[in-house]
This record gives C-alpha cells, sequence and structure tokens, in this order.
C-alpha cells in the first residue's frame, strides 16, 4: 500500500513548492582542513589522483583514487569523536540509528555579529531572543549557525589564522548544555571548520560544542554551506554519514528541504 | 677576461625554441672514476700503488710497470698549458652548436700529459707553457671532462660559454623553491637571489599561515609567491601550467621531518605523510616539471639547468630514532637516482644535498653542531656553480660519509645507539 505522503512529497518537490538546497562544500584538495598544533596528528586533506580518463590507464573509463580524513570537507561528527562521548551507545557513523539522519532544523542567522566580530559567541540570551522572533526550537532539531564564513573566499580568510590561533565563530560553554538540556536539540551545525569557535580552546570547558555535544550522544555538522538560503524555522536535513566501521566522522552530502520562499 | 655575462632578452616567441644536443657520453667502466671525482667535486686519479706513477687515461693496469693495483685519490692538479688550438669546425652536433671551441694539451706536474677543454682567460702558450689549474668537470652528457683554468680565478670567470656548459650557475636564471615557507626555503631563495638569479618563483604550501619572513622575502621585486602543495597533484599540474617554461632551476625543499622509529608507533601514519612529501611529492614535481624543463635545456644562455633535492645524510644511513622519516629519505634519493637517469637525456643536472642536522623547529632537541639553513643554501648555490652532482653539507655529514666507506655496519651500530 503507498502512503500518500510520500506521492504528496514528491509532488510538493517536483512542483517547485518544497526546495531542495545543498549545503554541502565540494571536495577540492584546496579546500581548508582544521589545523591543529603540529605536534598532534594531523587530519588528512582531500587528495585525488586520476586512476584512468579514457586513456591507456583505462580506454572507456575514467576514474580517481581519493584520500582523506574522516573530519574533512563538509563532514558528520559522531559521538564517539569526543572523549566526553567515547563509551556512549551507538556513538559511531555505523551504529548510529538511520532515523537519525533526518530532522528539522534551526538557522540562527548570525552573519551580521561574525562580520562584525570574527570572535562571536553564541550565548543564551541571544537563542532566547532568536526563539521570540521566530519560535521555539523543536525537539530533536538540528541547531546551524549561520555566519556566511562560507562565503569567505580563501583558505587564509576561511581558517582566519592569527599568531594566537584560528578566529571563528561559535557557541559558548553555557549555550550549548542548555540546548541539550533544555531544548533536547539533535546537534549544532556550522560553516566554519568545526562546530566549535575558533579560539574555543580558551572556553571552559575547552571546546564546549564538542564536549557537551557528543557527551550527550548529539551529533555535529560542519563546513556547511548555502545556510542563507534556509528559513529560520522550517528546513529538513538529510545528514547520513558514511557507514564506516567504528568511524568517528564522516565527509557526507548534506541536503536541506524547505518550503520555497 | 671572460665578459660578464648580460641578463639575456626576452625570448622571441616566434622562433623555434633549440634543443638539447649533448657531447659525447661513452666512457669506460675505468674511466667512471673520474666522473665520481667530478660529481663530487674533487680532483682524482690513479695512482699506482706499486710504483706511484699517476695514470691518465684511466685504465685498467698501471703504463708503467703493468701493476693491476690502481687506486683513486687525490693528486696536485697543477700543470702547463704546452699547446692550444681553436676548433672552428666540428661534425658532432653539440660541439658544432657551441663553436668555436678552445682545446689544450696540459703537462701536468703529477705525470700525465692530459688533453681538456682550455679556458677562455688561459694564456696562449708560445716557447714555453702557461700555467694553469686542472678541474674535473661534468659535461652535458653527465661524464667527467678535463678543463682547463687560469691559475688564479679571473672575473666572470664562470661566465665563460665553456664553463657555463659545464656548471649550472644560477646567475640571471629563474628558479622554483617549492618549499618558501620554511626556514630552509627562505634561505635558498636569499641565496639564490645573492647568487644573481633573475627570479625566484617562492612556493607557498600553506597561503593561510602567516609567517613575517616569508612576507618580507616575498616583497622583493624579483620574487613571485605561487601555491604550491607538493601532496597535491592538482597544485603541483596547475603551477606547472603556469611557471614550468619559466623554470630554469628547480630546489626541493619541501620536507617533513618527525621524531619516532617504527616500533613505538601504533600506525604508520606520520612514515606515509613523510612519504607524501618527500618521495611522492619530488615524483609529482617530476612528472609536472621535468618535461619542461628537458625541452627548454639549450634554450639560450638561461636555459634550465639543473634540479635540486634537499636529502640528508641519513638517505644514506637510517637514524632509528626518525626511522620513518630516514625510510623516506632513502626513497627520496633512490627516487632522485632514478631522474638523473631520465634528465640526463637532456642535459638537464640532478644535484643531490646531504646535510647533517640543520638548526630548524624540528631538530630543537638535537645537539649541536647544527648547520644553519643558510649554511646549506650557500652549499647549494657553490654546488651549482662548481658544477656537482652530490654536495655533502656540514661535518657530521661529511664524517658519516667518510665512515660509510670505511665501515658501513659500523655506522649502523652506531646510529642505531
Amino acid at each position: 500500500m503507498s502512503n500518500p505522503i510520500l506521492a504528496q512529497f514528491m509532488n510538493e518537490l517536483l512542483s517547485g513548492r518544497l526546495k531542495l538546497v545543498d549545503l554541502t562544500q565540494t571536495l577540492a584538495p584546496e579546500f581548508p582542513t582544521i589545523v591543529l598544533p603540529p605536534e598532534f596528528g594531523q587530519a588528512w586533506p582531500f587528495r585525488i589522483e586520476e586512476i584512468s580518463r579514457y586513456d591507456e590507464r583505462g580506454p572507456a573509463w575514467y576514474w580517481n583514487n581519493f584520500s582523506m580524513s574522516e573530519h574533512t570537507g563538509t563532514h558528520f561528527d559522531a559521538p564517539a569523536h569526543w572523549i566526553s562521548g567515547k563509551d556512549l551507545p551507538d556513538n559511531t557513523v555505523d551504529s548510529i540509528p538511520a532515523e537519525n539522519f533526518i530532522a528539522a532544523a534551526c538557522v540562527i542567522d548570525v552573519s551580521a555579529e561574525s562580520a562584525e566580530n570574527p570572535d562571536f559567541l553564541l550565548t543564551v540570551d541571544y537563542v532566547k531572543a532568536w526563539e521570540e522572533q521566530h519560535g521555539r526550537i523543536p525537539e530533536r532539531a538540528w541547531v546551524l549557525l549561520r555566519t556566511d564564513w562560507s562565503k569567505r573566499a580563501t583558505p587564509k580568510e576561511y581558517l582566519n589564522m592569527a599568531e594566537d590561533g584560528a578566529h571563528s565563530p561559535g557557541p559558548d560553554a553555557e549555550v550549548v548544555p542548555w540546548l541539550v538540556r533544555e531544548r533536547n536539540v539533535h546537534g549544532f551545525g556550522t560553516e566554519s571548520v568545526g562546530t566549535d569557535a575558533g579560539q574555543a580552546h580558551h572556553l571552559n570547558p575547552p571546546y564546549p560544542c564538542h564536549y557537551y555535544m557528543h557527551g550527550n550522544n548529539r551529533y555535529g555538522l560542519q563546513c556547511l554551506t548555502n545556510l542563507d538560503q534556509l528559513p529560520p524555522q522550517g528546513a529538513l536535513i538529510f545528514a547520513a554519514p558514511l557507514k564506516i566501521r567504528n568511524g568517528s566522522g564522516s565527509p557526507l552530502r548534506v541536503l536541506a528541504l524547505a518550503p520555497s520562499a | 677576461m671572460s665578459e660578464a655575462l648580460v641578463k639575456p632578452k626576452k625570448k622571441n616567441p616566434v622562433e623555434r625554441t633549440r634543443l638539447a644536443t649533448l657531447p659525447p657520453g661513452a666512457r669506460s667502466r675505468s674511466a667512471q672514476g673520474l666522473t665520481r671525482a667530478a660529481a663530487e667535486g674533487s680532483f682524482e686519479l690513479q695512482v699506482c700503488a706499486d710504483c706511484a706513477t699517476v695514470q691518465y687515461p684511466p685504465r685498467e693496469v698501471c703504463g708503467h710497470c703493468l701493476s693491476e693495483h690502481l687506486t683513486w685519490e687525490p693528486v696536485d692538479n697543477r700543470g702547463e698549458l704546452i699547446a692550444l688550438t681553436t676548433l672552428r669546425h666540428s661534425n658532432d652536433l653539440y660541439f658544432r652548436e657551441r663553436l668555436p671551441w678552445r682545446v689544450g694539451t696540459v703537462k701536468m706536474a703529477a705525470g700525465p700529459v692530459v688533453v681538456a677543454h682550455v679556458h677562455e682567460d688561459c694564456a696562449t702558450p708560445d716557447t714555453s707553457g702557461v700555467p694553469v689549474r686542472l678541474s674535473l668537470k661534468l659535461d652535458r652528457s653527465g661524464q667527467a671532462v678535463l678543463h682547463a683554468l687560469p691559475e688564479k680565478d679571473t672575473p666572470n670567470m664562470n661566465d665563460a660559454p665553456q664553463m657555463r656548459e659545464s656548471t649550472c650557475d644560477p646567475k640571471f636564471r629563474r628558479v622554483l623553491v617549492t618549499d618558501g615557507k620554511s626556514a630552509m626555503g627562505m634561505a635558498v631563495a636569499k641565496a639564490m637571489l645573492d647568487a644573481g638569479a633573475s627570479a625566484v618563483f617562492l612556493g607557498d604550501p600553506t597561503t593561510w599561515k602567516t609567517v613575517a619572513a616569508f612576507d618580507k622575502l616575498a616583497a622583493d621585486p624579483r620574487v613571485q609567491v605561487v601555491e604550491l602543495d607538493v601532496t597535491d597533484t592538482d597544485s603541483v599540474d596547475r603551477l606547472a601550467a603556469s611557471i614550468g617554461g619559466k623554470v630554469e632551476i628547480l630546489v626541493n625543499t619541501a620536507s617533513y621531518l618527525r621524531d619516532g622509529g617504527i616500533l613505538g608507533r601504533k600506525d604508520v601514519i606520520l612514515a606515509r605523510d613523510a612519504m607524501e612529501v618527500n618521495v611522492l611529492g619530488l615524483m609529482r614535481l617530476a612528472q609536472a616539471f621535468g618535461p619542461g624543463m628537458c625541452f627548454r635545456a639549450a634554450d639560450g644562455s638561461n636555459h634550465a639547468v639543473a634540479w635540486v633535492n634537499v636529502l640528508s645524510i641519513h638517505a644514506l644511513a637510517a637514524l632509528p630514532a626518525r626511522g620513518a622519516w630516514s625510510a623516506s629519505m632513502a626513497a627520496a634519493l633512490s627516487a632522485a637516482q632514478t631522474l638523473r637517469a631520465e634528465l640526463r637525456g637532456a642535459g638537464v643536472r640532478v644535484v643531490n644535498i646531504f646535510p647533517g642536522p640543520i638548526d630548524e623547529e624540528w631538530e630543537q632537541l638535537t645537539p649541536p653542531p647544527k648547520l644553519a639553513p643558510s649554511a646549506v643554501a650557500k652549499a647549494i648555490v657553490r654546488g651549482l656553480q662548481d658544477g656537482v652532482e652530490d654536495v655533502y653539507v656540514g661535518e657530521i655529514a661529511e664524517e658519516i660519509r667518510e665512515r660509510l666507506r670505511e665501515n658501513h655496519k659500523g655506522v649502523e651500530r652506531e646510529l642505531g645507539q
């Protein structure tokens, strides 16, 4: 028996009343990967080598080998990525229940504040003010932080490194546990290279978004783009990581469904 | 006196680029002893262990007493030019394009009489001989030839066309420094500019990182910053497509050094990262820049001439405390030897640099003596000016090289302590 809702959904999509927005950055070697102090292990950037292209290496076919870390490009963070989530059930990309790969999303636009201050931190008060305008964050929804960071043209502007490290916006240490406890969110997503702010190692705890989200079995999405095309409320996110055994995360295609404006 | 080289004019783009020709390259196995000496920048001939006669040309048995005990030894390089001829005709393609060419006969103080290329600053002998110094140099075929040089250095001596053929002088050449953001890369760029390079392409593998010294260097109008990450095939290919036709000397300073042996780690990520930069990076650069350099190997007085690999003395003997890195150095040396064979057909020289420990961030805990990057850079420039193939820099490199000849097992044991 077919379900009329799915048929209706396809109708809405085909008619253009629903739009599909690709929130994924293109995987390319020059796309920046997170930079840790050089004495730590480093995530591999995206690298690609041609296997053949209709040539002597394979006359009728074109294909490539590629390599990268689980945390390169637009990617998903599983709870096991952080030490606070290491002992939780279903905390790796292969064991996360598949229904968790679809969730609603709230988009909090802090692009103006971020342009003004690259170290802008999202606070509880800011979210409460946002809720007054756009409504309460529903249960199990992604909270996506729109900073317009994806519009920064070069790796230098995107990573925004100074002598004291990277400068990019993110949540403060109070808002993350509040979002989990008070709003039961699904996870947190950003446009910058990590879910935490560039200077988040100075917060308490360091990297609070990683610490609290993953410590509560919630997820992360980063290096997102096109958040400016989503409404504050009402979008639906498809974000299914690759099924890597014991994987701590994975590059993925993130698609959003939203009503056409 | 040699005329100072003038900066070559811009090339006429509608004239056909002259292709490289090579001087005769066949040598006997004995004569390869000269090649080794020339490649390392020393002056050696065979000396008979029984009767002490100095031999030339190289041979199997002593020309005086027929003893088989001939050993290669440094000998007095002084002599007298006793006859001089200027060739104005040759059926050999290489010399035909380079006429007139001076050759002469030199009676060596050590005994033998040799035929040598004669520098234009050597006086013409009349009734008495003209004192000269002999130098063993590699020609464009990569084989040793004798050059008779004036007794004392003369101004612009390296600018003489004959010398320019056997050396790789950076003067008026354009140099790509693959990682220009490292201490070594910046030192090499400065040394090249000081040596008269007309331009330096300064590779930047980390555009997101601000390095004040790099920015200062980049402000020099002769320096052009280029994005280049040798682990990224696309980045290497893009740069070659843009400046591949301008690189006359390539110095590969891209390097990845980390401590750690093999058993002490749970993964091969460090080893793989070292291979990515030190070995595969070299191969990517070769595939992208090699063909263009070969094509331009006879293109005017500033033709493409040399490929320099900054390796380590530990390419020859592993340092187990940096085992994974040592393996990458050995692999890089092996790749460089293949590249040398492949580029020799066009007359482009591969120069390998074997420094000891360098005073840079990843060698912080290495006890002195350590080499300043500027000292290594100067040794690279000198190696290019002298036209050698292998350059050992610093006392530690020299010592390991000597001891490898004496007892390579001993070196293995000691480096492993």
